[in-house]
């Protein structure tokens, strides 16, 4: 069989489309289209391996999947910022659709409105269940939802400083100072019980349920923010908003949270998606795309890009941030899995993770050896002290088919942060139990 | 009475609180299956959560019926200049979607993912070798966030230098918006360059800016005016000999790969949008991904983490993570948007090394083409060829007919054709810059070609035609300033007054 000149199925233009559009152009050969290109610059040579075919793609896609050990063939206990839930089908089939998929942001409303009525839809119910009064289309993830939520919280007061209680999560905390390096923000850590801050302090961050899983108390937070005429910025689990109280009630000013959770696979940490919600006063302040309601010219209700002269298209280096490119697809994920769960669902869901991780909790708990941290309300994670380094523990914990919880002996010695949710049953949750008896007793 | 036919046009615009029945649900909940745990104190729950209450089936009626409101590459050509809207190939999904790759949690131990991190690394070196430039960090997770990790880099450069002073970047006035955006958070001040009467950066105004305080330039190349800055070598030159650094924004990539690298250019630091050169969907606005490549000086700050292939010495190879040394941090929680990066590792194996050089030539042989046969049409602001888009401007048909590039954009809709980018670069009056991207057939080019025509001739015989445009949307033109003056940017539950 002869082997034809290399095809891309992607591309179809063929060498005689080429010609005649060369001819059309008044061009001898393709290379005169490049003219304006420097020359002698060396080794220009591409160090790229020949093409593959779809067979041969897919083969070495599986080839790479089966290095991985995978959550589902494990019994999986990791959580710490990515959650695994159950996704309804009807998400994946609702977002694989290619208007959704292959649109690029909605720049003409006209063809755009399927994005755009589903971005209003996501605005709506991140509101809803955060209980603030607007949120912006999101952002890259929650991490980065919080960093800008602080800067926005320094253009507000006009202040440099931002107290940071310790129990957030250690990697938003890093993001938190990639960000704050070049505005120069000094960023102080929360003594829990310290009765005021510092000078000019922008506001207050707190992760709620914290890092490791427990409920802070939010109320004092509050009202030391208030009193010290700071904002309180506030990191959410959504799905922990199926039960217990939304922010708004202890007064939040901003809330962010990571939108993963909610209908977006694991996906080895992206693309997910950041919530980010405010008060009303504080609108013309945020950072991102955000969706309004109009009229068309023949006055039916349409959606639109809006207050625009926010972002860096139009205010170039004035513009609340330079965020263009976001996550709107996983955004509707996020927006279906809110819609079908709906009112009974998502508190369904929040208080299956809260008893099982209770279950789990109490069984490992009663393992000689083994022992809850801390005490206080925790929703689905909780850190236990362990009888050896966790990073011995979870290496064997994978002979038993298990992936064990995150090691954070960096912070609690001997500490694993585990992590319960629906997808758990309880014969893994024994599983569990059982094997951390096991390699316990050999310690 | 409201007619039948209006009720149902009506009905597909109800939202989803407006479609809400008590006692309904989308979706079946499992069952408990461990005993009950004491609750909580009251004090912290939840006592009211108003969300919508909807069976599976008209939730799938509703999504699938305004997902048709878009226009879509699936559905539509889509020559937005400067986004490379490029065919998504399908079997980039199914790579990114298999469980041994979407499943994975990013905290899982280095020896349970060593199948996602040889990917990692293998993808950063197919993008070293593909902008010549050896450092690679994937973690930036769209191209404004590429930009960020990039600019903070020249600062921590400068930094460490003791070169405080180094404050001011230069930013041809052509550029995104991002890219001054991007510079001021990271602390810099931004001058902004003029373009010269070829749409080259003007030399004579970048030497007289080129001084002790400068940090670097950010610049686009090709730009978008759609051409390859001939002085280039010059401009680069002309920054490092002041001290500076140079930034490549790399947004319009696909017009120069395999043809140029960009190392070999004098670039220090440049970013790759995925979702644009590399095929990965748009999705309506995001996901991204915009990895940084980087010069041997500057990729010790590289954004965090680094995939890494470690040799254990016995012939025993394995996958990690890593941070350089001086690196300005983390930009995500994770390690970047890996969904994206599987489909663009997935597409850049399939294109392979002929494919690569075979996109930018085919990109920009479409775009001249587009410019050779509509230039007596539309206004051509610069008398050259262009790179993988042409930039056309409307203003002739503006003075001699009142038509608006905007009016000639929402004609196109009729057509089906979504419109190019209007209005940007914003030197350009009445700018419609047209990037068909080389996964465009001449059939299409040539029915485009046609109804760019047809609407130029419509300008002059029925321009009523064009200011009503588009007729058979979903909706007419948007009252958009009404939308930011009184902005309603959520559904409330209407008073009961």
């Amino acid at each position: 069989m002869p082997e034809d000149a290399h095809r891309s199925p992607y591309i179809p233009n063929t060498d005689s489309d080429r010609r005649a559009m060369l001819d059309a152009i008044g061009a001898a050969s393709v290379e005169e289209l490049f003219e304006d290109l420097p020359d002698n610059l060396g080794e220009l040579e591409l160090d790229l391996p020949p093409a593959r075919s779809e067979l041969e793609l897919m083969q070495h896609a599986q080839e790479l999947a089966s290095m991985n050990r995978v959550p589902g063939d494990y019994a999986c206990f990791l959580g710490a910022g990515s959650y695994r839930h159950h996704v309804p089908a009807i998400v994946r089939q609702i977002t694989s659709r290619s208007e959704f998929v292959t649109a690029y942001t909605p720049y003409q409303p006209e063809v755009s409105q399927g994005t755009l009525q589903t971005a209003y839809e996501f605005q709506t119910l991140v509101c809803q269940l955060t209980g603030m009064e607007v949120a912006n289309l999101g952002m890259y993830d929650g991490a980065s939802s919080l960093a800008e939520a602080t800067l926005m919280a320094a253009r507000i007061t006009g202040r440099n400083r931002v107290a940071v209680a310790g129990s957030l999560s250690p990697p938003y905390r890093e993001v938190l100072n990639t960000y704050a390096q070049a505005p120069g923000l000094a960023i102080d850590t929360l003594d829990p019980n310290q009765p005021d801050l510092a000078d000019g302090t922008a506001c207050v961050i707190v992760q709620q349920p914290n890092f490791h899983g427990y409920m802070e108390d939010v109320d004092r937070l509050s009202a030391l923010a208030h009193d010290n005429g700071a904002l309180l910025i506030v990191s959410v689990d959504p799905v922990s908003l199926g039960m217990f109280r939304p922010p708004s009630d202890y007064d939040a000013d901003i809330v962010v949270g990571e939108g993963q959770a909610m209908g977006v696979p694991p996906a080895f940490g992206g693309p997910y998606v950041g919530l980010f919600a405010c008060k009303q006063q504080f609108v013309r302040q945020m950072p991102g795309r955000i969706v309004g309601k109009t009229v068309d010219t023949r006055d039916r209700t349409a959606y639109v890009l809006t207050l625009q002269t926010r972002e860096q298209h139009i205010r170039r280096e004035r513009a609340t941030s330079n965020i263009c490119t976001a996550a709107t697809l996983v955004a509707l994920m996020s927006t279906v899995y809110m819609a079908s769960f709906g009112k009974q669902g998502l508190r369904r869901v929040a208080e299956l993770c809260y008893h099982k991780a209770h279950y789990a909790a109490s069984l490992i708990d009663d393992i000689p050896g083994y022992s809850l941290a801390l005490d206080g309300t925790f929703f689905q994670e909780f850190v236990v002290i362990c009888p050896m380094p966790p990073s011995e523990i979870n290496e064997r914990l994978l002979d038993h088919k298990i992936i064990g919880g995150l090691d954070i002996d960096g912070q609690i010695p001997n500490g694993m942060l585990v992590c319960v949710t629906e997808l758990n049953s309880r014969e893994e949750i024994d599983r569990l139990a059982a094997a951390l008896a096991e390699i316990g007793a050999t310690a | 009475m409201t007619n039948l036919m209006d009720r149902f046009e009506l009905d597909r615009r109800k939202l989803l609180m407006e479609r809400s029945v008590p006692g309904r649900i989308g979706v079946s909940l499992p069952p408990l299956d461990v005993p009950v745990a004491p609750m909580p104190d009251d004090s912290l729950l939840r006592h009211d959560l108003e969300m919508p209450e909807i069976s599976e089936s008209e939730l799938v009626r509703y999504f699938a019926q305004i997902s048709q409101f878009n226009f879509s590459i699936d559905h539509n050509f889509y020559p937005l200049g400067s986004c490379t809207m490029k065919y998504n190939p399908k079997v980039n999904d199914e790579f990114a979607s298999l469980p041994g790759l979407a499943q994975i949690h990013p905290l899982q131990p280095e020896s349970t993912i060593q199948g996602a991190l040889k990917l990692l690394w293998r993808l950063q070196a197919l993008l070293s070798g593909i902008t010549g430039l050896p450092g690679v960090s994937l973690a930036p997770m769209a191209g404004a966030d590429g930009e960020l990790a990039g600019m903070l880099m020249i600062r921590a450069y400068h930094l460490d230098r003791g070169d405080d002073q180094r404050k001011s970047v230069l930013i041809p006035d052509s550029a995104h918006g991002t890219n001054p955006a991007s510079a001021a958070m990271a602390g810099f001040d931004v001058v902004t360059l003029p373009s010269d009467s070829s749409g080259n950066t003007d030399l004579e105004a970048l030497k007289a800016a080129a001084d002790d305080n400068l940090a670097g330039l950010m610049i686009t190349l090709p730009s978008t005016l759609g051409l390859f800055d001939t002085n280039i070598l010059e401009v680069t030159r002309i920054v490092r000999e002041a001290g500076g650094l140079v930034y490549g924004d790399g947004a319009n990539l696909n017009a120069i790969l395999g043809r140029v690298k960009l190392g070999s250019l004098g670039f220090d630091v440049v970013h790759s949008n995925l979702h644009k050169t590399f095929s990965t969907p748009h999705g309506g606005g995001g996901p991204g991904s915009g990895p940084v490549v980087a010069a041997e000086r500057l990729a010790e700050y590289l954004p965090a983490p680094i995939a890494a292939r470690i040799d254990d010495g016995d012939g025993h190879v394995r996958y990690g993570f890593d941070t350089p040394p001086k690196t300005v941090g983390k930009l995500g929680a994770f390690h970047g948007n890996f969904g994206s990066l599987a489909r663009a590792y997935a597409y850049i194996l399939a294109m392979g090394k002929e494919g690569v050089h075979q996109t930018s030539e085919d990109a920009v042989i479409n775009a001249n083409y587009i410019l050779s046969q509509l230039r007596d049409d539309y206004d051509l602001p610069y008398d050259r060829g262009c790179m993988h888009e042409v930039v056309l401007s409307a203003r002739t048909l503006k003075r001699r007919h009142g038509v608006s590039a905007l009016d000639v954009c929402k004609r196109l809709i009729d057509y089906g054709i979504h419109p190019p980018t209007m209005y940007f670069p914003l030197i350009i009056e009445e700018a419609l810059m047209i990037e068909p991207t080389e996964t465009e057939s001449k059939e299409t080019l040539d029915h485009f070609i046609a109804v760019m025509k047809a609407i130029a001739t419509e300008a002059k015989d029925e321009p009523e035609l064009l200011h009503d445009a588009p007729h058979n949307t979903p909706n007419t033109r948007l009252d958009e300033a009404r939308a930011a003056r009184r902005p309603e940017l959520r559904w409330r539950r209407a008073s009961s007054s």
